[in-house]
């Protein structure tokens, strides 16, 4: 009698086991598709605010979208903005990779006296951020005539501690045979690093290019002290000057901006992160 | 260590000479500048430049502003960090999970990455706008009457969400990737189905994300103390009051906004530099070498 009821406990437990592993991805979706949206959600309120003209505090979108696009586009300058950014964002990304790659290259493949040294000395940038030489970095810039110029924006963004870190770490994992041989054929250093070195690193070269665009495209403080022309004017700086006015603030219209300014580094992460996931991935391994 | 494999005495030299010329002048220099502007009273227009020692840094300690500014931003670096790293940890590991078509949410869930700071702050500006935003209405209906206008403590809470909000992607990429480093069959071992699905996390997962952990721990400390000037100018500026006047918006408006605020600015850049090398410190004996991103 009583084995018979433990017998059929049993299988009951079994089954309510087997119900839960059928029952768990399906909850887990539904936890994972709520948190998706919840972290969304501030994203899709503002579109819907740039298709409104009147802000009522409501969910319901307006009609006003084209409108208020073009408006943004119209009064930001928009146009001009995103080609002054992606003139930054650009340059700087390329500028400090090829830094970062001819530094580790000179590092790992050459015998470098003091070369520890000079790597310190790059690192140091890790204990420098701007706010801890930003009146004297500006007072420079002054000096060397390079307010309202793309140099100002971008030169003293080129040295790269991070870039040069990783790609110290990539080339270390290379196996040495691969250039003994690129040498015994008689390429030089530079047919080796152009022809063998730079094309295995793509993925390395992909995150970090990533990084410093994204990092660029959402510059605020330099910018906002020394790109004040249309010329030079940067993107984020471009957004607040549509909220700091002194008439009636067009939410419609800012959201739109917004907006429309996240749009090119998205496309970077979209496109890019599958190399920054695998550079990460590869980065952590040895430590 | 691989063994050096070109030979050329002068080559390496020139590779690395443009990045050490560029720390040199945009970095070293100005920072020694730094150091040596604090120990002065400096007049902008007038150019006139007094020896004081430390003075500055005397009037700084004094100074109900700066000891507020140091406390507001202690509170809001702690409170980013934590909510930054605990709510993206739990996002993580749930995409992480081995169940058909997560993939989509590994992808969903990062492009806050993309978010700039300033634009974070104007999206939760208007979320939380006092007369016209949505979660502000939720909330008033719930009898919580939320205006980071007038409220001093509302305005913080303000601008801990928006900076939570913007560095979840990239805490959540930094995770996911660790996780990915992970053996599958612990991760499958500690799958959070069935019992004591808790402790298994904590006792197998965390402790090997723990590299992870702390790294973003570091990273999200220099984010919230550096990296959010644009979220607040372009929302709080600062208050109300001085409630959001966290210590780089109050360097910006002494070094940029006043004539003789040079010294007193240059001197609350060397105490961020103090701050910056302790992080640096605790980086390096706690979370060994691992390369640095912004």
């Amino acid at each position: 009698m009583s084995a018979i009821t433990t017998s059929s406990t049993v299988r009951q437990e079994v089954r309510a086991g087997a119900t839960r592993q059928r029952l768990y991805p399906v909850v887990m979706h539904l936890v994972m598709a709520g948190a998706v949206f919840l972290v969304t959600f501030p994203l899709i309120y503002a579109f819907i605010l740039s298709t409104q003209s009147t802000h009522l505090g409501t969910l319901v979108p307006g009609s006003a979208l084209i409108e208020n696009y073009q408006d943004a586009w119209r009064q930001a300058n928009m146009g001009l903005l995103m080609r002054n950014t992606l003139i930054v964002a650009l340059s700087v990304a390329v500028g400090k990779i090829i830094l970062a790659i001819l530094g580790a290259y000179a590092l790992i493949y050459f015998r470098v006296r003091g070369g520890m040294a000079i790597l310190g000395l790059i690192m140091l940038t890790h204990l420098l951020p701007l706010p801890v030489r930003i009146v004297p970095t500006y007072e420079l810039l002054t000096d060397l005539g390079w307010v309202n110029t793309f140099q100002g924006l971008t030169v003293p963004f080129f040295a790269s501690a991070t870039g040069l870190l990783l790609f110290q770490q990539f080339f270390r994992t290379v196996p040495t045979d691969l250039a003994d041989a690129a040498r015994v054929d008689g390429a030089g250093p530079f047919r080796f690093l152009l022809s063998i070195l730079i094309p295995i690193s793509r993925t390395n070269i992909g995150a970090l290019f990533l990084i410093e665009f994204v990092y660029m495209w959402n510059q605020y403080l330099w910018p906002l002290l020394v790109a004040n022309s249309d010329q030079t004017r940067q993107i984020q700086i471009g957004i607040k000057l549509l909220v700091a006015t002194d008439a009636v603030i067009d939410w419609g219209t800012v959201m739109a901006g917004a907006l429309m300014a996240i749009v090119p580094p998205l496309i970077v992460l979209l496109v890019l992160q599958r190399s920054l996931m695998a550079g990460l991935t590869t980065a952590t391994d040895d430590v | 260590m691989v063994a050096p494999v070109f030979r050329n005495r002068i080559l390496p030299y020139l590779l690395l000479l443009p990045s050490a010329a560029l720390v040199l002048v945009f970095f070293i220099y100005p920072a020694v500048q730094s150091l040596e502007l604090s120990l002065y009273r400096v007049h902008r227009v007038r150019g006139v430049k007094l020896y004081v020692g430390l003075e500055n840094f005397e009037r700084l300690f004094t100074s109900t502003t700066y000891l507020n500014s140091l406390e507001v931003t202690a509170k809001f670096v702690v409170a980013v960090v934590f909510f930054a790293l605990a709510i993206s940890l739990a996002l993580a590991v749930g995409a992480s999970q081995p169940i058909r078509g997560f993939g989509a949410y590994r992808t969903l869930l990062i492009w806050t990455y993309a978010l700039s700071p300033a634009i974070a702050g104007l999206i939760w500006a208007l979320l939380t706008d006092p007369a016209i935003g949505v979660l502000t209405g939720a909330l008033s209906k719930f009898g919580i009457d939320f205006n980071w206008r007038r409220s001093q403590s509302d305005a913080l809470i303000f601008i801990t969400a928006a900076a939570v909000w913007k560095i979840l992607g990239y805490n959540i990429l930094f995770f996911l990737a660790g996780l990915k480093n992970i053996p599958r069959d612990v991760i499958e071992a500690a799958s959070l189905d069935g019992a004591n699905a808790w402790t298994r996390f904590w006792k197998m997962i965390f402790p090997l994300l723990m590299p992870v952990t702390l790294f973003l721990l570091i990273m999200n400390t220099l984010y919230a103390s550096f990296e959010t000037f644009g979220l607040i100018d372009i929302t709080t500026q600062g208050g109300p009051g001085r409630a959001t006047n966290v210590l780089v918006y109050n360097l910006y408006n002494d070094g940029f906004k006043s004539t003789t605020g040079i010294g007193l600015a240059s001197a609350q850049s060397i105490i961020l530099l103090g701050i910056v090398a302790t992080l640096t410190v605790f980086q390096y004996r706690f979370v060994s070498r691992r390369t640095f991103y912004q």
